[in-house]
């Protein structure tokens, strides 16, 4: 995907989202995301989190107003032109959404085997991630086999695996350690610094606080953006030991398979 | 197996693929019957067609009151004019002998008969020029009493036209077959993209062509398609030996030669391929057309 410095990764304009004939989920709810902006999205259990990044997933369509993304308006895309802008887009799912019959390796290269990559580049970018998130001894093992947090990880190493320009993680440390949980915020950090687009869904106050992005408060289905308050207070915070770089190969920019 | 390969989705434990190779086996063991007989019966009456549509048959009553030499005299003469008409290639007297035994379903096996016996003439003519049976019978018919011809044409035609409606039937169960391939398929298909949804959805958001996910119940439904064509085609292979094996001792005449020709056993063996490629591009195209309607 190109992207274009001043186009915004995601605009939505007035947009609502009711499930079925349910109640509005979503109201009115505008923003823009620029190109390589780091927004965490908050609010309360309910609050419509997973349901907005799921419009931005394009998983779901909106019931009315406008969503683009890359600069396209996704009611009137044509349908092959979604997979194109879905290579574009990681996701760290809430419930991970690993696929149970797959080895944590063969979930991890998901993205590039759909993009079409050779299996012999497959091979060398998911080794090299998965050593870094921890996951080397399960690289065989299926999802149930793993704890809570070994799925997250194994979710978030296949959300960031093919450098996406957008990446949107729903509460992507709810069940790792806080030294996990640091060393996968670092790797955000580090992704953003490259130009990566983030969006962080999280009840964890007290992180969103110390990274000090900009916050987007959902309440009662209505979203409110508040500014950062960037202190870079994570390489005072972080622990000891940590790696600061990220694995070789992800340091390659979207594109960096084609 | 030689045809499965790595797949994102867990096709292979899906029950109702684990039957679908043995449906196809079945409905390939019944199409390689129907082409079988379908190929069978189109030797047959192609070889009636050119082996007999250009004979005929004479037939010249004895007069029991003539001598045997008079009698052999108005044969030569007859032999003589048929042999002199434009069109005829060749005319030979069907032996006595050969009469008898002609008769031996109404007269029992036989030696001799006291009853003078009609006199048969089999005359072959040049399939190049159609003569004319009727002209031929009013040409003998003013110097040899009695004489009648015979062009086989009317129950030659009867029977290639019962061959023809059986081969027509034949080529109706082929086609039912196919369609009832195609719906279990489709049926299968359709059951692995509910079970898989969860799957399907995963694969798409991570940017996965509609192509991308066709492909893998394409290769799955051509692998079970090959396999289940083979165990089919085994069988009836088996069982049209078997009946070759049982015709060849019935030794009847009635029986013609039912041995398939090379073009008919190819064709059979090209059954395994056909049940795949039909497998697989019915089962891509039932999931390109699902997954059109989703978003
Ligand atoms: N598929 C669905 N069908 C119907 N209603 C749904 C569906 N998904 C979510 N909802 C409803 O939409 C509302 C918002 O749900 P959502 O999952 O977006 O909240 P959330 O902010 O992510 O919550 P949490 O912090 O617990 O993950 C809830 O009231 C929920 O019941
Ligand atoms: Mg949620």
């Amino acid at each position: 995907m190109d992207i274009d410095q001043n186009t915004p990764i995601a605009r939505f304009e007035n947009v609502g989202l009711r499930y079925g004939l349910g109640p509005e989920v979503l109201q009115d709810v505008t923003f823009e995301l620029k190109p390589g902006s780091y927004h965490f999205l908050v609010g309360p259990s309910g609050a419509g989190k997973s349901s907005l990044l799921k419009l931005m997933y394009l998983a779901h369509r909106p019931s009315r107003g406008l969503v683009h993304l890359f600069g396209h308006d996704i009611a009137t895309a044509a349908r092959d032109a979604l997979p194109a802008l879905r290579r574009s887009i990681g996701v760290v799912f809430q419930e991970y959404r690993l696929l149970e019959h797959l080895s944590t390796f063969d979930n991890v290269a998901l993205p590039l085997r759909v993009a079409g990559i050779r299996e012999s580049d497959i091979k060398r970018h998911v080794e090299e991630l998965l050593v870094w998130v921890g996951l080397k001894d399960h690289m065989s093992a299926r999802p149930p086999t793993l704890s809570g947090g070994q799925k997250q990880r194994a979710s978030i190493a296949r959300a960031v695996i093919a450098r996406p320009s957008l990446l949107m993680a729903d509460e992507p440390t709810g069940n790792v350690d806080d030294r996990m949980g640091y060393r996968l915020m670092h790797l955000f950090e580090e992704l953003n610094k490259l130009g990566t687009t983030i969006v962080v869904a999280t009840h964890n106050e007290a992180m969103v606080r110390e990274l000090g992005h900009p916050v987007m408060r959902l309440g009662a289905g209505t979203l409110h953006v508040s500014p950062g308050t960037k202190t870079d207070s994570f390489a005072r915070t972080s622990p000891q030991g940590l790696e600061r770089g990220l694995p070789h190969r992800l340091t390659r920019g979207p594109g960096a398979f084609e | 197996m030689m045809f499965s390969r790595r797949t994102d989705l867990p096709l292979d434990k899906d029950p109702l693929s684990r039957f679908l190779p043995w449906l196809i086996a079945f409905m390939v063991f019944l199409a390689a019957l129907a082409q079988a007989g379908l190929i069978g019966l189109d030797v047959l009456a192609q070889r009636w067609d050119t082996g007999m549509a250009s004979t005929l048959t004479v037939q010249i009553p004895a007069d029991p009151d003539a001598s045997d030499a008079a009698n052999a005299r108005r044969l030569q003469t007859t032999l003589n004019m048929i042999s002199e008409t434009p069109g005829v290639m060749h005319a030979r007297v069907v032996s006595e002998a050969k009469v008898l035994q002609l008769l031996s379903p109404w007269l029992g096996v036989v030696q001799a008969i006291d009853v003078p016996l009609p006199r048969l003439i089999d005359v072959e003519t040049d399939p190049d020029i159609d003569l004319d049976a009727r002209i031929l019978q009013q040409k003998l018919a003013r110097t040899i009493e009695g004489a009648q011809v015979d062009d086989h044409g009317v129950w030659l035609g009867r029977l290639i036209e019962m061959v023809r409606t059986l081969e027509a039937l034949a080529a109706g169960v082929l086609g039912l077959i196919l369609l009832a391939a195609m719906s279990t398929v489709i049926f299968t298909t359709r059951t692995g993209l509910t079970v898989h949804a969860e799957a399907i959805e995963v694969l798409h958001l991570t940017g996965a062509q509609d192509s991308y996910i066709a492909k893998q119940f394409a290769g799955r439904a051509w692998a079970m398609g090959f396999k289940g064509g083979v165990i089919g085609l085994v069988l009836a292979a088996l069982t049209l030996a078997l009946l070759g094996y049982v015709a060849g001792r019935l030794q009847a005449g009635m029986i013609p030669d039912m041995s398939l020709p090379l073009v008919g056993w190819v064709s059979l063996a090209i059954l395994p391929l056909a049940a795949g490629l039909v497998a697989g591009l019915t089962a891509r195209l039932t999931v390109m057309r699902t997954l059109r309607r989703m978003i």
